[in-house]
């Protein structure tokens, strides 16, 4: 494991840091072009919720290790308001907000790991992993 | 704020996005491209994404309204160059853009919105974009 890089996701020009870092980051560790798009995209829609949704988090991005592969973890983490009820927001279509309601559900299904935890009024986080 | 340009080919639209564009640009060009088909009176739209290495749901969702309103006003928009792995990905995130058509280049893209290659030099006398 190696030590993460933040990336503060403050306004959407950030959304647009995070998915070249995370494309650089995916290149480093050999994943080939569908894959590396993936989890670009993914980044992006999560960075996006967190932007829109969170109202400003971070993202932390690092390459890890397990049963002998690597991988790409990404973490997006929010103060803001918190989802009520994640298994609507995980409805392809349900949004709280604008989006096709694509983000977390797309998200998910683009990535080999993914974990969500939310409490109203302090904040969610998102972790994605997709291994090589 | 940076704006993606929009060129004007015969009774066409051309725009050709070749930077990462953020959700404001993307927004911006939504706005761009429907005022331009009511001033211009544009009958097609191309939008040739050939240079983006992803589309997500917010850009996916731009490509769909600038259709839907680009149909509501008479002109049909194709978009043309969608890399592989960015159609597979658009695939697995669960937006197929059933509203926007699509073809592999320009030229084919022309020749569903009913323009030839042919018409080019005369657009090159009398357009300057």
């Amino acid at each position: 494991m190696t030590g993460g890089e933040t990336i503060p996701i403050r306004e959407s020009s950030d959304v647009i840091r995070v998915r070249a870092e995370v494309r650089r980051l995916a290149i480093g560790l050999g994943l080939g072009v569908v894959d590396q798009t993936k989890i670009v995209t993914a980044a992006s829609e999560l960075a996006r919720n967190t932007l829109v949704y969170g109202g400003g988090g971070h993202a932390v991005l690092e390459v890890v290790e397990g049963k002998g592969r690597r991988g790409l973890r990404l973490s997006f983490e929010d103060h803001g308001p918190g989802i009520l009820d994640i298994g609507q927001a995980m409805i392809d279509g349900y949004s709280s907000g604008r989006g096709l309601g694509l983000g977390l559900s797309g998200a998910k299904r683009l990535s080999s790991e993914f974990e969500i935890t939310s409490v109203v009024g302090e904040g969610t986080r998102v972790v994605i992993t997709r291994w090589n | 704020m940076d704006r993606i340009p929009i060129l004007k080919l015969g009774s066409a639209l051309l725009v050709t996005i070749q930077v990462d564009m953020h959700d404001r640009l993307a927004k911006a060009l939504e706005d761009d491209i429907t005022a331009k088909i009511m001033t211009t009176g544009a009958k097609g739209v191309l939008i040739d994404i050939s240079g983006l290495d992803i589309v997500d749901s917010f850009m996916g969702r731009m490509l769909d309204t600038i259709a839907s309103v680009g149909r509501m006003l008479d002109a049909t928009t194709v978009v043309v160059g969608m890399r592989p792995p960015v159609a597979i990905t658009l695939v697995e995130l669960g937006l197929t853009l059933v509203g926007v058509k699509t073809a592999l280049n320009v030229e084919r893209g022309m020749a569903l919105i009913g323009i030839s290659v042919d018409d080019f030099e005369e657009v090159d006398r009398h357009d300057g974009g």
